[in-house]
Order: C-alpha cells, then structure tokens, then sequence
C-alpha cells in the first residue's frame, strides 16, 4: 500500500474521530454520551496497542503467559463497586482531577507528594506512550512496505506528524475547561468508539486467521503441537511460574486502577455511579473477547512465518501474506485507534497532573497573584497545553532513542511496575487513616530505588556499556544484588521480581514509618476525610478543622483572581445560602476556607489552592488529639442533630396530632355540653308540667272545677309518659353513639316488618284520619336487625303524621330494588320540609318549624336515632328535597 | 284587673299558669308562641308578660325586643319562665330588659308571688 495512501486514510479516520468528538462535546447531556456502556467502552482504554499487538508477540514467545495481563483487571472488577466507589465520591467531593490530586491530598493536601507521583508517572508514561508510537511507527512501515529507516529527519518520519495530530487532539478537548475536574465528554466518546473498532477488528482477524487461514482451533492445534518446541508454550504453570503469574496479575491489578489513564476515565469521567454496575460485567467480557484469538494467532503466526517474522506484528502479516490488504488496513486501524486513546487520555490525564501538581504549586502562585483573571485562565490552560506537547514531543524522543530495540511487552511491564509504587499508599491509604506522608514519599522513592535497580538498570547498563556483568554477577560482583535475582530469588521473571521487591520493601517503609511518627493534624484530618468519607460527606465543609483569622474579603480577592468576578460571585452566594451565613459577613471561617480551597481545586489543583488560601489567612496551630476530638464532636453532632432532628419531626407530628385529638374533644365536649342541655331542657318540661298539677291538686281547697282537676291529672299521666319516652330515646341513642348497642341481624322479610310497623302506629293516625297506603308487594329477605327497623319505620311514618293536616294525609310506603340493596320509601302530602331544615334534620333534638302540632310528642332524637340505626346497617337515610307538597324519607339497606 | 300574657309552647305548663292567675283575678292571655305573642301585643297592654324563651318561630329574646322596643308596652313587665337555668342564660336574659328571671320548674305559688311582688 502506498505511503500517501495510508496518511490518507489516517487523516480521514481522525477527521471523523475529530467530529465525533466535536459533536458529543455539544451534546454532552445526551444519553447516547452518557451511558453505561460508553463509560465501561471508554474503561477499555486499557487495552493499547500494547494489548492488539504485545499479547500476540508474547502469546507467540512464552505460551498463555499473556494472560495475567487481563486476569489481573478481570479479577479485580468485583471489588470495583466497593473501591471505585468510594474513589468517586471522594474525588468528586474534593474536585480532584488526577491520581496525583487524589493521593496527595489524602497526605495533607501535601504539595511534594503530589509533584512525587507526577514525576513518577511522567516516568512512567513516556516510555509507555512512545511504545504506542513505536507501534505505530512499524505497523505504519509494514502497511507502507517499507522497514523503518534510521537517521532520517524527524521532518520526514510519518510518526513525528502522528505525534502531532495526536497531541492536537488531546489538546483541542482536553483543555477547553480551566477546572480539570470536568468532564471531557468529547474525548470519552471517542475513546469507546475506538474501543468498539479496536475489538471489532481484533475480532475479525482472529476469525479470520483461524476459520480461513486455517481450519478452525482444532487445526492449527494440531499443527502447532507437532513442533519442536511446543511443550514451553502450551505448559500451564508450574509453581515458579506460579509465582510469576501471581505477581503479573497482582501488578495488573494495581495497573487498573492507578494509570493515570484508567484513573481519568474510572474516576474522573464517570457521571453516574450506577454506570459500575454495568462495567462489573461488560468490562471483563471486552477483555474476555480481546483475548479468546490470541494464542490462534499466535500459534497460526508461528506455523506460517517461523521464527523470521516479529511476533508482535502477525495480525498484520497474516492478512497481508495473504495478500488481503483490506483485512491488514483494518487491523492497522485498531491498532492505531488503540494508540490514539491510550496517548490521548494518558496525556490528558499527565498533563493535568503536570499543571496542577507541579509546574502551578512550583513556580506559577505569585504569578497568579499579580495577574488579572483571564490571563489566568489562559496560563492555566497553556501550561497544559504545552505539557501535552511536551509529553508527546518526549515521548517521540524517547522511542527514537530506545524503543526502537525494546519489545512493546517489555516496555508496557516496566511501566506498570513503576505505576504500582503508588499502591500501598493509594490502598493502605483509603481504609487506614494512620498511614502518613512522610510514610507515603519514603514508601514510593524506596520502591522507586528498587525498581530502577532491578529493571530500568540492567538494560540501561547494558545498552551504554554494552556488557551484561551488571546483570550475571550483581552490583560490584555481589551475587546477592545481582538485579533479576535479588537475595536469591531467581525464579521469577524481572518485571515479576521486581514488582515483588519493591512492593514488598515500599509496604513495609510505609507501614513502619506511619506506626513509628505522629503524622501531622492537617495529615490526619484528611486522612479521616478519606477513610471514613461516608461519614464526612455529611460534614460537608466542617469536615476540614481549621483555626485563625481570615477575611472575606482576602480569600474572594483569590478566587476572582482565578475563576473570575462572576463565577467566584456566584459560588459565594450559594456559599452563603446553603450555610444561611448573612453575606456581608467579614471573617471567614473554616466552612469557607475549605469550600474556597476545594473551588480553587479544579483549576490549579489542591496543593496549589492550600497554599493560596493559605497566603491571604492566618492559621493557628492545632494540636493533632485537639482535630481528633473536633472531628469527633462534628461527628457527633451531626448525628446527634439528625436524631434531634427525627425526634423534633416526631414530636411535631404528636403535636398536631394531640392539637387535632384536643380540638376535636373540645368539640365533642361543646356537643355534650349542648347535649346535656338540650336533655336537661327537654327533661324539664314534662317535669315542670307534672309539678305544677301536681302543685295545685295538692293546694286545691275544693274549689277546682271536677273536670280542670282531671285534666291536670291526664296531663300529669301524660307528661310521665313523655318523661319515660326521653328517657328511653336518650338511653337508646347513647348507646347506638356509642356503638354499645349490638344489632341483632337476622334474614327478615321486610313486606312483613313494613306491615307490623303500619300496625303499631295504625291506631295514632287513625286518630287523625290520616291515611297510610303500602306500595310494597314485594316479598324480600335480607338481614336486618328487625325491632330497630320497626322503630326506625315508626319514628319516620309518626313524623309524617306529624307533618300531615288531620283528614287529608296520606302517608305512602314505597320501595325499590337496586342490585345489592333496598330502598324504603315514606312519602308524605303534608307541609313539607323547609330547605333550610334538610341539612339539620337528622341532627338530635332537632325540630322543624313545620309541625303541625306545636309540641310534638317525639323527643327530637327520633331522626337522629333513626340515622344511627340505619348507618350501624351499613345503609344510608336522607330526605328529599321536595318543592310544593309532602316530605319523602328513603332509607337503604344492602342486601349482603 | 291586672292583665298577663303567658307566652309558652307546653299546652299542660300554660294550663296550670292560667288556673293559677285566674284564681288571682288576672285576666290571662294566652299565646303559644311568639309569634302569636306579637299578635296579642298588637291590640293589648298586659301588666305583665310571662315568656318562656325556648319556642318555634319567634323565641322569647326576640319576643322581649319587641317588647323594649314598643311605646305602647313601656309600662309591661317582663318575666322570663325557662328551663334554661345556665348563669350566663340568666345574666343573659337580664342584660336584655328582663324585669325577672325566673326558671322551671317552678313553684306555682312562688311565680303567683312573685308577679304579684313585681307588680306591687
């Protein structure tokens, strides 16, 4: 394929790399950029070039020995929702941006621990990105046809302008924001297409290479296992190599999740925490599926080309053997989408360190003092820039001079063993707030020491003196030191041998140091912020202890300085609302200094912010039990104040509850009062009419006419019975209120209750020659409680003849049938019910204008007991509103 | 011949009234309720009037009002007779002109003595 061919097709493909980038920038609040899937796609990034084209070479050269690699991070996705977790909602809570940001802070916002890590991951990730480039570099040369040439200009080495474009990239999304804890959306989106194109194609060739090439695994088994040598690939482990494997997948492990990539995609980049949920499954079946060809390849390579051809580049030469250039263009694209992820977000996530942990902390402060706010900004921003193509320019050098003879899985190793130095302090750290600073710097140089000296050292030796005594017989011939087996242990290979020596001697420094020195107050405090961060999340900004003097005025001077007038005008506001601080306020106090330095994180990282917050406020010395106990009592209170808080809502609650309980007895007791009125008055009146005839019969000195003294008489016969009437109704109507009364339900038929209650009250009408008619035919049983039926009908026919002209009344009972119920009906032609009485009528001692009589004989509790009854059956009773003549009562009862 | 009107809705109460005044040489009026209390009112001075208050239509407050209120009937004194005996139901009813309170049930000896006392 021809040279400009290939850069063609490289523009064109990161020309639409470019716009996917673009358009998801715009559109970052979709939910095709904000998903679980592309979250857990955009984790993938794991797998560089080093995994497309590494894990065939090393699959190729040392059988399944590859695997670890992937084992590692497989192994660790489970205890992701416990760690990951708890690393979001930290770094979230304290606006990190980098694994620098993060570890650093956890040591007391530690300024030098900071810079440490970035250097060491600078150290780290040069040699790392410029395996990428030399992946690119060849595969470029094998697509182009053409080896790589040495001594040529950089001007005319393709790489070189790749380079470029690629720190374009990184550059054009990964600094439009100053605060480096946003999101870059634009850059995440793109990563998980490349990293569906990468699998996609790995796939293809895999397939390709095993169903057409050859036929099928069993095939090319078969082939492979007659070799000479077949034995060393195909072997599982023994307990050496046990052992190496154990460490390579320890040290994959550790890779996951403290790559400044993989920690700026994990962490930084993730929207949702439920997203893990999804990356608890997907993650490891991306893996699973980017290895399931990798020994076919391998193995099919190796029948094809023997031992002429570089491994690692098979999936390359396979299809281009083949002469299926398509199939090569493809793999070569995944390749380079591997490539283009890994060097953008390792340079975004570099840069950032670089900026923020040790050019800003180191040398800008002052500057930002002096300067106006957009210049600022723009500062912020062009450092780094110019870190990235600082990194990428390094990076190229570094592969000029050393890559080119190293293989990419060596490189990739050594990368992760210095990348792992971070982990005792970044795991020990996170659930155990003794582990200090000075413990955390000791731990990750003495582990530094010891990882150059067992790994970068012998090859560097060798590659400047061009002898190997370094490496077979030790430093100064001491067999002891010998670098790949030190004290001995010579079993395991030397990224292995090296990861367990100085992991081993880096825990121990950290572990003995932090158990031998009291670690600072400000150390502990974070340390607490950290470990036990469930409980200081609800602490929010008096989670950080702080003591002095401090204006207002002084620390919103900074943050204009560095987030402009109106940002830092607006984060003060709701500063001052969430705490409900008046906002003239004038001396600050710990909530705002710590929600200061957290503001100022983002954009110059948290060392940075401490140390100007710092140089505006004076701060006292606290001793470190006097923070302990502040952090305790915070604590405390906090949960003492949620508890008051819960009891105080309780007691609300129990007060209104008793209001509404003693409103409604003070209700109930006027009703009684009334009631009791009401009796007493009703009461009185036969009374008062029984003492008084019974007065003058007594008095009477003969002269009282025969028949006025046998009126008074009727009259006291007559006053007793309504005296007993009362009383009776009273008795009967307390006990249905109170629901003592129990109904005796039994299946009636209600043709013959409507007649016995007709017969009862027969005679009282006839007395007024008042008619009453019944309609009802109908023979119906349903259970009723009969006698309350019957003094309901009673009170309801006697109240109509009440209310009926003597001659002319009829009284009709009518009824009617509904589905699951009776209706009964008493219908009257006499005056009728005045509208405003309707709503009244059924209340007790109620009585209508309307009677005929003027006193009537009922007790005024006749509807009112009437009601009573009728709702204990579970039916209803009302009145009519009729215009013109008569009254109709209707009273339901159900059926079942 | 001294004149009262008994304004009250219980027919066996107004009975004993009315037999007890007429002994006295009263010439009793009866009404059986305000309202027609306010008809009697119209065309006749009583002495006295004898109101319960509890009754349909117009009660016995209302009954007393008109009574105040009236030129004609400024001399007539006003009894109440009622079985609402409750403190505030007597200051009440004093408070509105009431020349007696007097509260059932009663001694109809004692409410004879009384008028008479009342009326000297």
């Amino acid at each position: 394929m021809s040279n400009y061919g290939l850069i063609t097709i490289i523009l064109v493909y990161l020309a639409i790399l470019f716009y996917i980038a673009f358009i998801a920038e715009k559109n970052s609040k979709s939910k095709w950029v904000n998903n679980p899937y592309v979250y857990t796609l955009s984790l993938a990034v794991y797998c560089s070039a080093w995994t497309y084209y590494g894990s065939v070479g090393m699959a190729a050269n040392s059988g399944v020995g590859f695997l670890p690699i992937y084992l590692g991070p497989a192994i660790a996705i489970p205890l992701w929702i416990v760690l990951l977790r708890k690393i979001i909602r930290i770094s979230r809570q304290h606006k990190i941006s980098s694994i620098a940001d993060f570890i650093s802070l956890r040591y007391g916002n530690s300024r030098f621990l900071g810079a440490l890590i970035t250097l060491l991951c600078f150290t780290a990730m040069v040699p790392y990105i410029s395996l990428q480039l030399k992946a690119v570099a060849e595969t470029f040369g094998i697509m182009a046809n053409e080896p790589y040439k040495f001594g040529i200009s950089i001007f005319e080495d393709s790489t070189f302008y790749i380079a470029l474009i690629l720190a374009i990239f990184a550059t054009f999304f990964g600094t439009q924001a100053t605060d480096a804890s946003e999101k870059h959306k634009g850059i995440v989106t793109t990563v998980a297409f490349e990293s569906i194109l990468k699998l996609t194609f790995f796939l293809i060739i895999g397939v390709y290479v095993t169903y057409y090439l050859f036929n099928g695994t069993e095939d090319i088994y078969e082939q492979i296992s007659i070799t000479a040598n077949f034995e060393n690939l195909s072997k599982l482990p023994d307990l050496e190599s046990g052992f190496n494997w154990f460490f390579i997948m320890m040290l994959s492990f550790t890779a996951i999740f403290l790559l400044p990539r993989q920690f700026q995609v994990a962490v930084i980049e993730n929207s949702r925490e439920k997203h893990l949920k999804t990356a608890i499954w997907l993650f490891p079946l991306y893996l699973f599926l980017f290895n399931i060809f990798v020994i076919f390849i391998a193995w099919a390579g190796k029948l094809t080309f023997g031992e002429t051809a570089n491994a690692e580049y098979y999936t390359l030469l396979l299809p281009l053997n083949s002469d299926n250039t398509f199939l090569a263009l493809l793999v070569f694209l995944g390749g380079f989408s591997a490539v283009i992820s890994m060097v953008v977000v390792s340079t975004l996530a570099l840069s950032k360190m670089i900026s923020n942990n040790l050019i800003i902390p180191y040398g800008f402060l002052d500057k930002f003092v002096k300067a106006k706010p957009e210049q600022n900004a723009s500062y912020i921003k062009n450092i780094r820039r110019i870190s990235i193509f600082t990194i990428i320019i390094l990076a190229y050098i570094f592969y000029i001079n050393f890559s080119i003879e190293l293989s990419l899985y060596s490189i990739g190793l050594i990368s992760f063993v210095i990348i792992a130095q971070l982990a005792p302090s970044f795991f020990i750290g996170l659930f155990w707030n003794r582990g200090s600073s000075l413990a955390s710097i000791t731990g990750i140089i003495v582990g530094l020491i010891i990882s150059t000296y067992t790994l970068i050292l012998p090859f560097t030796m060798e590659a400047f003196t061009g002898s190997s005594d370094f490496t077979d017989f030790g430093l100064f011939g001491i067999t002891a030191l010998k670098p790949y087996g030190l004290f001995g242990i010579s079993f395991l290979t030397p990224p292995a041998h090296a990861f367990f020596w100085s992991i081993l001697v880096n825990t121990f420094c950290y572990v003995v140091i932090s158990l031998a020195f009291k670690s600072h107050y400000r150390e502990r405090n974070y340390a607490e912020m950290f470990v036990d961060s469930k409980n200081f999340s609800s602490l929010q900004d008096s989670a950080l202890v702080w003591k002095g003097e401090a204006y207002v005025a002084d620390i919103k001077n900074i943050l204009i300085k560095l987030l402009g007038e109106a940002r830092s005008q607006r984060a003060l506001n709701l500063f001052f609302k969430k705490y409900e601080i008046p906002s003239d306020t004038q001396m600050a106090d710990a909530r705002l200094i710590n929600f200061s330095e957290k503001l100022l994180t983002g954009s110059i990282g948290s060392a940075s912010a401490k140390i100007l917050i710092a140089g505006v406020v004076k701060e006292q010395e606290i001793s470190l039990p006097e923070v302990l106990k502040i952090l305790e009592e915070s604590k405390d209170t906090i949960s003492s104040n949620k508890v008051l808080r819960e009891k105080s809502a309780e007691l609300t609650d129990l007060t209104s509850q008793l209001k509404y309980a003693n409103e409604e007895l003070i209700t109930k007791d006027k009703q009684k009062d009334e009631f009791l009125d009401t009796i007493a008055h009703e009461l009185k009146t036969p009374i008062t009419g029984i003492r008084a005839a019974s007065e003058l019969l007594m008095e009477e000195d003969g002269d009282m006419p025969t028949d006025m003294r046998q009126t008074f008489l009727e009259n006291i016969v007559s006053d007793s019975d309504r005296l007993s009437r009362l009383i009776n109704d009273i008795l009967d109507f307390e006990k249905l209120s109170i629901g003592r009364q129990q109904l005796n339900l039994k299946k009636r038929n209600i043709q013959k209750t409507l007649i016995k209650a007709i017969g009862n009250i027969q005679q009282i009408a006839a007395n007024k020659e008042i008619k009453i008619v019944n309609k009802n035919s109908f023979s119906f049983e349903l259970p009723y409680d009969e006698d309350r039926i019957l003094q309901v009908l009673t009170n309801l026919i006697s109240n109509s003849i009440k209310f009926c002209e003597p001659k002319k009344g009829v009284i009709t009972l009518d009824y009617k049938l509904g589905n699951n119920f009776v209706e009964i009906y008493v219908k009257d032609n006499g005056k009728g019910i005045p509208e405003e009485d309707i709503n009244y009528i059924f209340d007790k001692f109620y009585q209508s204008r309307n009677q005929n009589t003027l006193k009537s004989e009922g007790s005024g509790l006749g509807l009112a007991i009437s009601k009573q009854i009728i709702e204990k059956h579970h039916g209803k009773i009302w009145v009519e509103k009729t215009t013109g003549v008569g009254a109709t009562f209707g009273f339901r009862l159900p059926t079942n | 011949m001294k004149k009262i009107l008994i304004v009250d809705d219980e027919p066996n109460i107004v009975m004993t009234l009315e037999y007890a005044f007429k002994k006295q040489d009263f010439q009793v009026y009866i009404a059986r309720d305000g309202s027609e209390a306010l008809q009697i009112l119209e065309n006749n001075v009583p002495d006295v009037v004898l109101l319960d208050i509890m009754m349909p239509n117009v009660d016995g407050y209302q009954t007393l009002e008109y009574i105040k209120n009236s030129k004609m009937l400024e001399n007539t004194k006003v009894v109440f007779l009622t079985a609402k005996t409750k403190d505030t139901d007597i200051k009440k009813g004093l408070n509105l002109g009431a020349d007696r309170y007097l509260t059932k049930p009663f001694s109809v000896k004692k409410i004879v003595s009384e008028i008479l006392g009342l009326l000297g």
